[in-house]
């Protein structure tokens, strides 16, 4: 008896030191977590979880302070890989939390007075101009995350959605009758 | 919106493949009846019938399109591949346990067509000679060793009405395999256990020509494309290799390679089961070992289980093991190094 | 001494119906009323329009030029008058429309004047150059951007002219290499000179016997080579033809000029000579028209002629035709309008009909029988991918090598269960190539904000700096200015600027009749500029990328 719980406590402690030994011998040097998750989310800046920018979403994310299905652009998909880098349960986007098509911003430049308040907003400098010069937009800089619709003095700057074109059209998931009694029918 | 390919392969279906291997069934299973009588084609009818009743029961159960399903023939070769596994002249209710068990429980219950883990013929045979190991030896001896084979119409009274007109002990006789088995157990030597007339030239008299013919028929198959050559030569090789070693190792009480390879069972799982392609493996190098592997277990088992076959427990171990094999021999794509000349 | 040749594996042989339209010569299309000539004929960025509405062009002027590097100019095909830049259907599989110039002929078929380019004694960089002005594309089916392909590369060992032409019913190549074989070989020649290739393979599937003829027959005395290889579905597949021609394979993720080989096809170097030689751009080619029509045939088509006419030209659709496909069998896709016009890419229309192309059957779930695997010609489990690709797991599609496949069609083909295959790796792959899109639009994203908030911090920093300074000199001067009028000033500009505006914006749409209406039209003005301002915000912008 004694033997046996003896044999016992040796194969475990041997494992132990074995494993403590690998951990530190073999620990991967890995991003930090914070990383991980803002490589995952969109980087829009748009604001609408919450947070300041993506940045300080993850930063939230990371320290538990904030829900994984906050982010309306990254869309189900940016969810379901946080739940997996997180090894958390899968959950639909919150309330009012629905994606939009994706769109760009587009200014209006007969009316636009150039006073640089849009420039000011975006998260990430896609609006050219300078004060009292006509603004406009980089299209392809544009996150579409909407914060630039708000100071706009004379509201002239408005979303327009980007439609399938020839150049972004992605082939569809195929799909053909499952019931071919039914089609007969 | 279905894109390109516009075109197709002629005469190519999933039913058409299936009757290709029942085409390549055909001369086995007339050798078995030419030389044990034509209760295999009763129990053949029996078979048919049941799976199809299972089939059509879960086809209607899943929904989907239940014609073309019902007709894609796969049931059928599965109830013929149990057939020729178990003893003919059973009672019917012995092959409707078995095809349930294939049909329902091995093939619908993972998924239908395609998605069975398991060989569902073998998965019925092997619930049958656990549950029902008396059964599973009562095999019919060759005509010219037994006092009567029963013929057609007796043969359905026996499977329909049980044991009736004529008695087992008329027709039945230890297989070869069951011989060696039960005799050398009780301590009988090998030499006098090969003078039982249940022998022929190359394995069991009647037997081996019924494996000659499931050869011919695997042949078809490889000639027609359908399976390719890996699995049936690895398969053999290894029952050679594996029964020449053990017959080296243990003269006195193993069998040699050619008794192993002319056994009926050796070359219908050579042909037939190890190379259904739902549960073995789809890779070149992977058959060859998924094969290899399941000759060897075959001829272990049979010369040390506690059955006296071991191709179908060979075959079902095999089957777990053939995703992971699979995983482990993806072929070379065409531009990844690995072993290849890639560039210049 | 012969050259060896070869093999791939798997492959097809399937019924090759080349003899309905390979028997006659080639028949030069007349005049088209009107062109419209698509921006996007080529892989990479689509051309920028060069014209406007109402200029007269000549034939082979530039009206579409260069976007970016991986891009090819657009010519017009015949002289007339531009009548605008409009959507309009494209032959493209997703059947959507796209960018056009629409050009109304003049019947007179001017064309700006040619010059020959001296290409043996121009440095190649400078024939480069010239070429790129001329439009050429691959016009094998990749519409890779030539100019790009012949820009003199470092090592090129081989130059490869594929003449294989192995997909089913498309002769175009075929009636090409029988009728101007030495025209072919001189821009051969001219795409070897430029590329200082050693060595030339012309391969030419054993089922064309005077294709070969003529082509040994143009190659003599060149030191080119005339390679007949098998037949068999896809040898002309570019990585394909390599193999058979040289037994190398073209490491992953790398190109054929990374071991020293340049493929062509044989229209390609027949344009190539047309552009060196004659100093015409690239606006027409052969297109065969065959399958269910009256006159099977291959056509010498402009660029931008609609297809219905060259569907008329062929004698027109039988009683019975199903729709049309672009290119062959296996790799074309379905057409959803006549009226797209015919495009640097077009190699083939077919006439379907069920007789001809009957329906694919209902596909069954995979059997894995491994036909498929046995088909791929670059060894891949197709049946793992599908399985991968069907339940979206893209990841582990791409782990199967994904991205490896050429979408030949040859697991299509031979499945017995009829599955759709290929169509599966195409929406795992461009789902996959979505996703890498947007993962470098978020990467980008995230550089640009965080440059703009260190430019913030900067700016805070320098501000402060300023300011530190200011009120110092402020403090040594005494003075302490409660208000500071320079930004009161700023403040009220801006106030007005904004009354300005929005004074402009309320008289901005001027319209002249608005003055005295009665209430009900004012009502029903007053309903149309909401509608008006709805639709405004559903506004598209096409093609943000
Ligand atoms: S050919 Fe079709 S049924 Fe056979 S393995 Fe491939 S996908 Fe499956
Ligand atoms: S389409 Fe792709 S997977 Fe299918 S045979 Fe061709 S290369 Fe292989």
């Amino acid at each position: 008896m004694i033997m046996a719980i003896l044999v016992m406590a040796g194969i475990g402690l041997m494992l132990g030191i074995v494993l403590g030994w690998a951990e530190v011998r073999f620990r991967v040097a890995e991003d930090p977590l914070v990383e991980k998750i803002d490589k995952i989310l969109p980087q829009t800046q748009c604001g609408q979880c919450g947070f300041p920018g993506c940045r300080p979403y993850a930063e939230a994310i990371a320290k538990h302070e904030a829900d994984i299905n906050l982010c309306p652009p990254g869309g189900e998909h940016g969810v379901r890989q946080l739940a997996d880098l997180l090894g958390v349960e899968f959950k639909p986007l919150g309330a009012g939390k629905e994606p939009k098509p994706k769109s760009v911003a587009v200014i209006d430049e007969n009316t636009c007075i150039g006073c640089t308040l849009c420039i000011q907003a975006c998260p990430v400098d896609a609006i050219i101009g300078a004060s009292k010069q006509m603004h406009t937009i980089v299209a392809n800089a544009c996150t579409g995350c909407e914060l630039c619709l708000a100071p706009c003095p004379v509201d002239c700057i408005h979303m327009e959605v980007i439609h399938e074109s020839v150049g972004n059209w992605k082939w569809r998931y195929p799909v053909f009758p499952i019931h071919e009694e039914a089609k007969a029918a | 919106m279905i894109g390109s390919p516009f075109v197709q392969r002629e005469q190519n279906s999933v039913r058409r493949t299936m009757i290709e291997v029942m085409i390549a069934l055909i001369p086995g299973t007339l050798a078995h009846a030419w030389f044990f009588g034509p209760g295999i084609l009763v129990s053949l009818l029996v078979c048919g019938f049941f799976a199809l009743f299972f089939e059509g029961f879960a086809l209607l159960m899943r929904g989907g399109a239940f014609g073309t399903m019902i007709s894609d023939g796969s049931a059928l070769v599965t109830a013929w591949l149990f057939a020729l596994s178990v003893p003919p002249l059973a009672p019917w209710w012995l092959y409707a346990v078995g095809i349930l068990f294939a049909i329902l429980v091995a093939k619908h219950l993972y998924g239908g067509l395609g998605q069975n883990p398991f060989n569902p013929a073998m998965v019925g045979y092997a619930v049958l000679i656990v549950s029902f190991p008396n059964y599973m030896t009562q095999w019919p001896g060759p005509a010219h060793l037994v006092n009567h084979l029963p013929s057609l119409s007796e043969a359905f009274d026996l499977v329909f009405a049980g044991q009736g007109s004529v008695s087992v002990d008329a027709y039945t006789m230890a297989s070869p395999l069951d011989t060696v088995k039960t005799l050398l157990r009780a301590g009988v030597a090998k030499r006098d256990i090969l003078g039982n007339p249940v022998f022929g030239r190359l394995s069991g008299t009647g037997l081996e020509w019924v494996a000659l013919m499931y050869l011919v028929g695997g042949l078809y198959l490889m000639a027609r494309r359908l399976i390719t050559w890996h699995v049936p030569v690895a398969f053999l090789a290894a029952v050679i290799v594996t029964s020449a070693v053990l017959q080296k190792i243990d003269p006195g009480h193993n069998m040699g390679p050619v008794f192993h390879l002319f056994t009926a069972s050796a070359m219908l799982g050579a042909f037939f089961i190890a190379t259904d392609p739902v549960s073995g493996c789809g890779t070149p190098r992977g058959k060859l070992i998924f094969a290899g592997l399941a000759g060897f277990l075959a001829i272990v088992i049979r010369s040390y289980g506690g059955y006296p076959d071991g191709v179908a427990f060979a075959v079902l171990i095999m089957n777990v093991a053939a995703p992971f094999i699979d995983a482990y021999t993806q072929p070379r794509v065409y531009g990844h190094a690995k072993g290849g000349k890639v560039g210049r | 001494m012969t050259q060896p040749i070869f093999s791939f594996p798997g492959g097809l042989h399937p019924a090759d119906h080349k003899a309905e339209s390979n028997t006659a010569a080639i028949v030069p299309a007349p005049l088209s009323a009107r062109y419209r000539v698509p921006m996007r004929q080529h892989a990479g960025n689509p051309a920028k329009p060069l014209v406007l509405p109402g200029e007269h062009v000549l034939k082979g002027q530039a009206i579409g030029c260069l976007d970016g590097r991986i891009s090819a100019t657009v010519h017009a095909p015949t002289s007339g008058r531009v009548v605008g830049v409009e959507s309009y259907p494209i032959p493209h599989p997703s059947g959507l429309t796209d960018r056009c110039v629409v050009i109304e002929s003049d019947g007179r078929d001017e064309a700006v004047p040619a010059s020959r380019l001296d290409w043996r004694n121009l440095a190649p960089e400078a024939v480069c150059e010239e070429l790129e002005d001329m439009g050429l594309v691959g016009l094998g089916g990749a519409v890779f951007p030539s100019h790009i392909k012949l820009e003199p590369a470092a090592g090129i060992e081989t130059l490869i002219i594929n003449g294989a032409e192995c997909e089913p019913w498309i002769t175009c190549d075929d009636r090409l290499m029988r009728e101007r074989a030495g025209e072919i070989m001189a821009g051969v020649e001219i795409a070897r000179h430029l590329l200082g290739a050693r060595e030339v393979l012309v391969g030419i599937e054993d089922n064309k016997p005077e294709a070969i003829a003529a082509m040994r027959a143009a190659c003599a005395g060149t030191g080119a080579k005339v390679v007949v290889v098998p037949t068999k579905y896809p040898s002309g597949g570019a990585k394909q033809l390599i193999e058979l021609l040289t037994g190398l394979e073209i490491p992953a993720g790398k190109l054929s000029t990374d071991i020293g080989i340049q493929v062509f096809n044989v229209a390609t170097s027949y344009a190539l000579w047309r552009a060196a030689e004659l100093g015409e751009a690239l606006v027409s080619r052969v297109v065969t028209v065959t399958g269910h029509v009256a006159r099977p045939g291959n056509y010498e088509v402009r660029v931008g002629t609609p297809i219905e006419e060259l569907l008329q030209l062929a004698g027109g659709e039988l009683p019975g035709a199903t729709g049309q496909l672009v290119g062959g069998p296996l790799m074309g896709f379905d057409l959803e309008d006549t009226r797209a016009p015919v495009t640097k890419g077009v190699n083939c229309i077919i006439v379907t009909s069920d007789a001809l192309f009957p329906p694919r059957p209902r596909a069954m779930p995979c059997i894995r029988c491994g036909q498929c695997a046995l088909a791929c010609p670059v060894r891949l489990q197709p049946y793992e991918m599908y399985l991968y690709a069907k339940a979206k797991d893209l990841d582990k599609a791409k782990a199967y090598n994904l991205a490896d496949c050429i979408e030949c069609g040859c697991c299509s083909y031979v499945c017995p269960s009829h599955i759709p295959l290929v169509d599966y790796y195409r929406f795992a792959k461009s789902e996959l190539l979505a996703r890498g899109r947007e993962q470098r639009a978020a990467e980008t994203a995230r550089e640009r904000h965080e440059f703009r908030s260190f430019r913030l911090e900067r700016e805070k920093q320098e501000k402060a700096e300023r300011l530190g300074k200011k009120a110092g000199e402020r403090l040594e001067a005494g003075a302490v200015a409660a208000d500071d009028p320079e930004a009161a000033r700023k403040k009220a500009l801006l106030e007005a600027a904004i009354e300005r505006a929005k004074k402009a914006k309320e008289a901005a749409p001027p319209p002249a009749n608005t003055d005295h209406l009665s209430a009900a039209q004012q009502a029903e003005v007053d309903a149309i500029e909401a509608r008006r301002a709805q639709a405004g915000t559903e506004q598209t912008v096409a093609d943000k990328t």
